[in-house]
């Protein structure tokens, strides 16, 4: 590493596990240096992803237009019903908006809107423009809301006040103010009732996890948010535990819901056969009923019965492989460690944008010797490293795929443009497949090759 | 999707955009910046838009597409973001080492109304090292205008005039407009095949389209370099393509150092390509020479062959103005009938005595004796609602036609930008005649695709 340049200031961003190296605590959460080439979004891009799902929520954009454009449509989580929250509205603010202020022009659009889709609640996301001029988003909203009788809330995601976390924060927020306190008597259901945080039903992954839960005997309340719908916010109270997949986005909501209705959570992971099965097994323990317990087992039984022999099949072509993950949150880079080492593969660099110090401590715990890990790492970092500890795969978003492809280095989207679920046990199965697929494909031959100069 | 458009058009006084057709000025002014060799594209705001931008160009590409952020942070939105830029440029140069660093504002940091000029002035920049700037206020303009001020900015910074009064060198500059690095070539190749010297910026050829060769490159062989553009001021004459994202930075170089120049469409379809092809041939008095006379040949026969698969078709075109007049030109000569023509870019304001995108195309329409729905700074609700009120046997654009391709059950062309579901695209040229060539395919295969899924079984052929 020490041969390696770092941009002044992100010393204390980057560790390499190891006696010979520093050791952690690494630095996080902290404000990117200006000049970088950082990788990271806004907060209003957090809240908006946390948000967005609501399927059947009127999500207006209170800005110029680009923020609006860009988040049209870009994160493929599906739904089950209307898809209003699949349309892009913005107030495209112009000139003479930013001048004179842009309440005007916020209630005309609601004017607009509102009776014309009629929907069951409005989420108004102020952007940072927004956030300077000083619109008093507030008012507005709680003018609408009282004028049609549906819930018109602010979001107060400027981009400027700080990272992505924040934005997660304030959807929670939001969220939280549609809950209602709980109505029915949780003893008298048959059947526990959980809440799922944190899974945006990319590819219909929350209906995965929805239907082993199924099986096991526990009912699913509401997911947070993939493929949610106003009426099923409001009832979330009525549920005797949460569970969380993404920390990052949705251990603010839990804590807030432990703290007002007495619900409590636990973190889980459905990234890889050993991860999903532990998870199980926890929430049927949480329920101490031995039916489901027993059914847990039989479950995974069963589903380890079907996936297993695939995924070492994966695992004899894959061993020895190295990867390197940079993702958005921690908990998946922490899942992503142990989801390589079951198909044979070791992580040699492991990086999150908005992980916490926490779980940077279990990643330190976790990873092998002389594995790199790195916060809020730049294109720039991301190809030293990638390349000084022989990656075979990098593991990451839109940005990264091209950065990977260009160094002739295979790749797994595990952000937004995946298409195939990559959670549960079929999604253990698929994520193998990927990286068996990308690692073992033919291209990578040509990238090698090449025709010398002259030769022809 | 798109289940809740209604069929009755509504009143829409708010201003409002649904489903927006056009982004936001830095993305073009980025773009913009790629086109110049080693260059940093550097984003004067919060990280957020940056990150987007950058996504965006990202997926379109498919390649690592490069840019910094000031980063800033509530203080700096306070306080102003001199302080910010002038680390940024420190940090850039010392990390990221480009010869150029293109700096576009935000909406943030116009609002705030930073000076760039003067914090660019007050910072370090190490010698042969050089900052520019262009404001992209994006409440202004859309994408088009962002890469439209930063090409103006190349000419305002750049520019000079080396020889002494009134001589100009052999040369012409070309302005390519927002259009593919495969574009860019095919200009470039075209105007080679005249023997004619030119010099083209920005290009993006070579950089956003970078071949693989198992290194990543922070800055790719393609672009223009500065020399070039100090050169422009010297040459004899400039040729501006499409106006919306062009003429700017043509009118300055005509300003500032006295060049003539034409403004003229993108070279989509037979007839602008020619009109291309004879302001060089007017301004050098050479000859088309022979393989370009046949390339021209080829075409015609292709639109010979293919004419009674698009008469009378009815089509709706969507996207950049730029490259949505000269493809409604272009559908024109090939018999169809472009009956609703949109673009999200407000059309006219920009426009310097030369009329509007709305008047170009109606005329164009008129003289053809087609009477159609026009609009500039519309959007794809509006679009979506013009189909169902009269319905299109082909839809023309970007990605985004996708939604109202299926939910009206229409055969779609992607054309434009940003496309974003389908690989390629920046590839392949739509320009000249070779690309007026691919167009066809892609349109008739569309349109005979779709015959063919439709037909009963006593209807189908094998031969079309
Ligand atoms: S704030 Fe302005 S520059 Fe940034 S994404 Fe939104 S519209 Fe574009
Ligand atoms: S303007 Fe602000 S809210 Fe919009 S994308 Fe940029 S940083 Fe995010």
């Amino acid at each position: 590493m020490e041969d390696v340049v770092l941009l002044k200031g992100r010393e204390q961003f980057v560790r390499q596990k190891g006696e010979r190296h520093q050791t952690l605590p690494i630095s996080c959460g902290a404000e990117s240096v200006a000049g970088c080439v950082s990788q990271r979004a806004c907060v209003y891009c957090g809240a908006r992803v946390v948000l967005n799902p609501v399927a059947d929520a009127l999500h207006l954009v209170h800005g110029p237009i680009g923020c609006a454009s860009y988040t049209w449509d870009i994160r493929g989580s599906l739904n089950s019903g209307k898809s209003l929250y699949r349309e892009g509205f913005s107030t495209d603010l112009r000139e003479k908006d930013i001048i004179f202020g842009g309440e005007t022009k916020l209630a005309a659009a609601l004017d607009e809107l509102i009776p014309k889709y009629q929907p069951p609640v409005v989420f108004v996301y102020s952007t940072c423009v927004v956030g300077i001029i000083g619109d008093d988003l507030d008012a507005v909203c709680k003018a609408a809301a009282e004028k049609y009788g549906v819930p018109v809330l602010p979001v107060q995601s400027s981009g400027f006040v700080g990272t992505k976390s924040i934005g997660y924060q304030t959807a929670c927020d939001v969220l939280f103010k549609l809950i209602e306190p709980p109505t029915t008597k949780l003893l008298l259901r048959r059947r526990p009732v959980i809440n799922y945080l944190g899974d945006f039903n990319l590819a219909g992954e929350a209906w995965i996890i929805r239907s082993y839960l199924k099986k096991i005997g526990i009912d699913v309340n509401v997911v947070f948010t993939g493929d949610s719908r106003y009426e099923e916010i409001r009832r979330a109270a009525n549920a005797e535990l949460n569970i969380i997949q993404c920390a990052g986005s949705m251990f603010y909501l839990a804590q807030k819901l432990e703290e007002a209705y007495h619900i409590p959570f636990m973190q889980v992971s459905f990234l890889g056969v050993e991860d999903t099965a532990d998870s199980l097994r926890k929430i049927a323990r949480f329920t101490n009923d031995p039916g489901i317990i027993r059914r847990t087992e039989e479950v995974i039984a069963a589903e380890l019965r079907r996936v297993m022999p695939d995924i070492s099949g994966y695992r004899t072509a894959l061993s020895g492989k190295k990867a390197a993950v940079y993702v958005g949150g921690g908990f998946k880079a922490i899942s992503l460690i142990r989801q390589f080492r079951e198909i044979g593969m070791e992580v040699v660099m492991v990086g999150t944008q908005t992980g916490r110090r926490e779980d940077y401590e279990i990643i330190g715990d976790i990873a092998n010797d002389g594995t790199i890990i790195l916060d809020d790492a730049n294109p720039a970092e991301l190809e030293r490293f990638m390349l000084t500890q022989g990656a075979d795969l990098l593991v990451g978003g839109v940005k990264e795929r091209p950065l990977a492809y260009k160094l002739g280095i295979a790749f797994v989207d595990h952000n937004h443009d995946r298409k195939h679920p990559l959670a549960g046990f079929e999604g253990a199965v698929n994520f193998a497949h990927e990286v068996y697929t990308t690692i073992c494909s033919p291209v990578w031959n040509a990238v090698k090759g090449g025709v010398v100069r002259g030769d022809l | 999707m798109l289940e809740y458009t209604p069929k009755e058009m509504i009143k829409r006084d708010s201003g409002g955009m649904i489903n927006p057709a056009k982004t936001c000025q830095p993305v073009g002014a980025m773009y913009a910046a790629l086109g110049i060799h080693s260059c940093l594209p550097h984003s004067h705001g919060s990280q957020g838009c940056c990150s987007f931008h950058r996504m965006h160009l990202t997926r379109h590409f498919r390649d690592p597409i490069m840019a910094s952020t000031s980063s800033f942070t509530e203080g700096a939105s306070v306080f102003g973001g001199g302080a910010n830029l002038k680390t940024s440029i420190k940090n850039v140069f010392a990390i990221y080492n480009p010869d150029v660093i293109a700096i576009h504002t935000t909406c943030l940091s116009e609002t705030i109304g930073d000076d760039i000029p003067t914090a660019i002035r007050q910072s370090e920049i190490p010698e042969g090292k050089v900052v520019f700037h262009a404001n992209t206020p994006s409440y202004q303009g859309s994408h088009i205008t962002g890469f439209s001020n930063m090409t103006n900015a190349m000419v305002t910074y750049f520019s000079e005039t080396k020889l002494a009064d009134g001589k100009k060198e052999k040369f012409v500059n070309i302005i390519p407009g927002f259009v593919n690095p495969a574009d860019m070539r095919e200009i470039k190749r075209l105007t080679e095949e005249m023997g004619i010297k030119y010099i083209m910026f920005p290009d993006t050829s070579g950089v956003v389209d970078s071949p693989m060769t198992g290194k990543f490159e922070m800055y790719p062989s393609g672009g223009t370099t500065i020399p070039e553009l100090k050169k422009t001021g010297d040459a004899k004459f400039t040729i501006s393509l499409g106006r919306f994202a062009s003429q700017m930075a043509a009118e300055s170089l005509e300003k500032k150092c006295k060049i003539p120049f034409v403004s003229l469409k993108e070279p989509i379809g037979i007839k602008a390509t020619d009109e291309f092809l004879m302001a060089l041939r007017g301004a050098f008095a050479t000859e088309i020479p022979e393989s370009l006379e046949c390339e021209r040949g080829q075409l015609v026969d292709v639109m010979t062959d293919t004419h009674f698969h698009f008469h009378g078709k009815k089509v709706a075109i969507f996207g950049d103005p730029d490259v949505v007049t000269a493809m409604t030109e272009f559908c024109l000569s090939l018999g169809m009938l472009p009956v609703h023509v949109l673009t999200g870019t407000p059309g006219g304001a920009l426009g310097s005595g030369l009329g509007g995108f709305e008047q170009e195309v109606k005329a164009m329409l008129n003289e053809a004796g087609v009477c159609g729905n026009v609009k500039a700074a519309g959007d794809l609700f509006t679009l979506h609602q013009w189909i169902k009120n009269e319905p299109v046997d082909l839809l023309i654009g970007n990605t985004y036609g996708k939604y109202i391709a299926r939910a009206e059950d229409i055969p779609f062309v992607r054309f434009g930008f940003p496309i974003l579901d389908r690989a390629i695209h920046p590839y392949m040229p739509v320009t000249g005649y070779r690309g007026a060539l691919r167009l066809i395919e892609q349109i008739s295969d569309a349109l005979l695709d779709r015959c063919d899924r439709d037909a009963a079984d006593e209807d189908f052929e094998l031969v079309m």
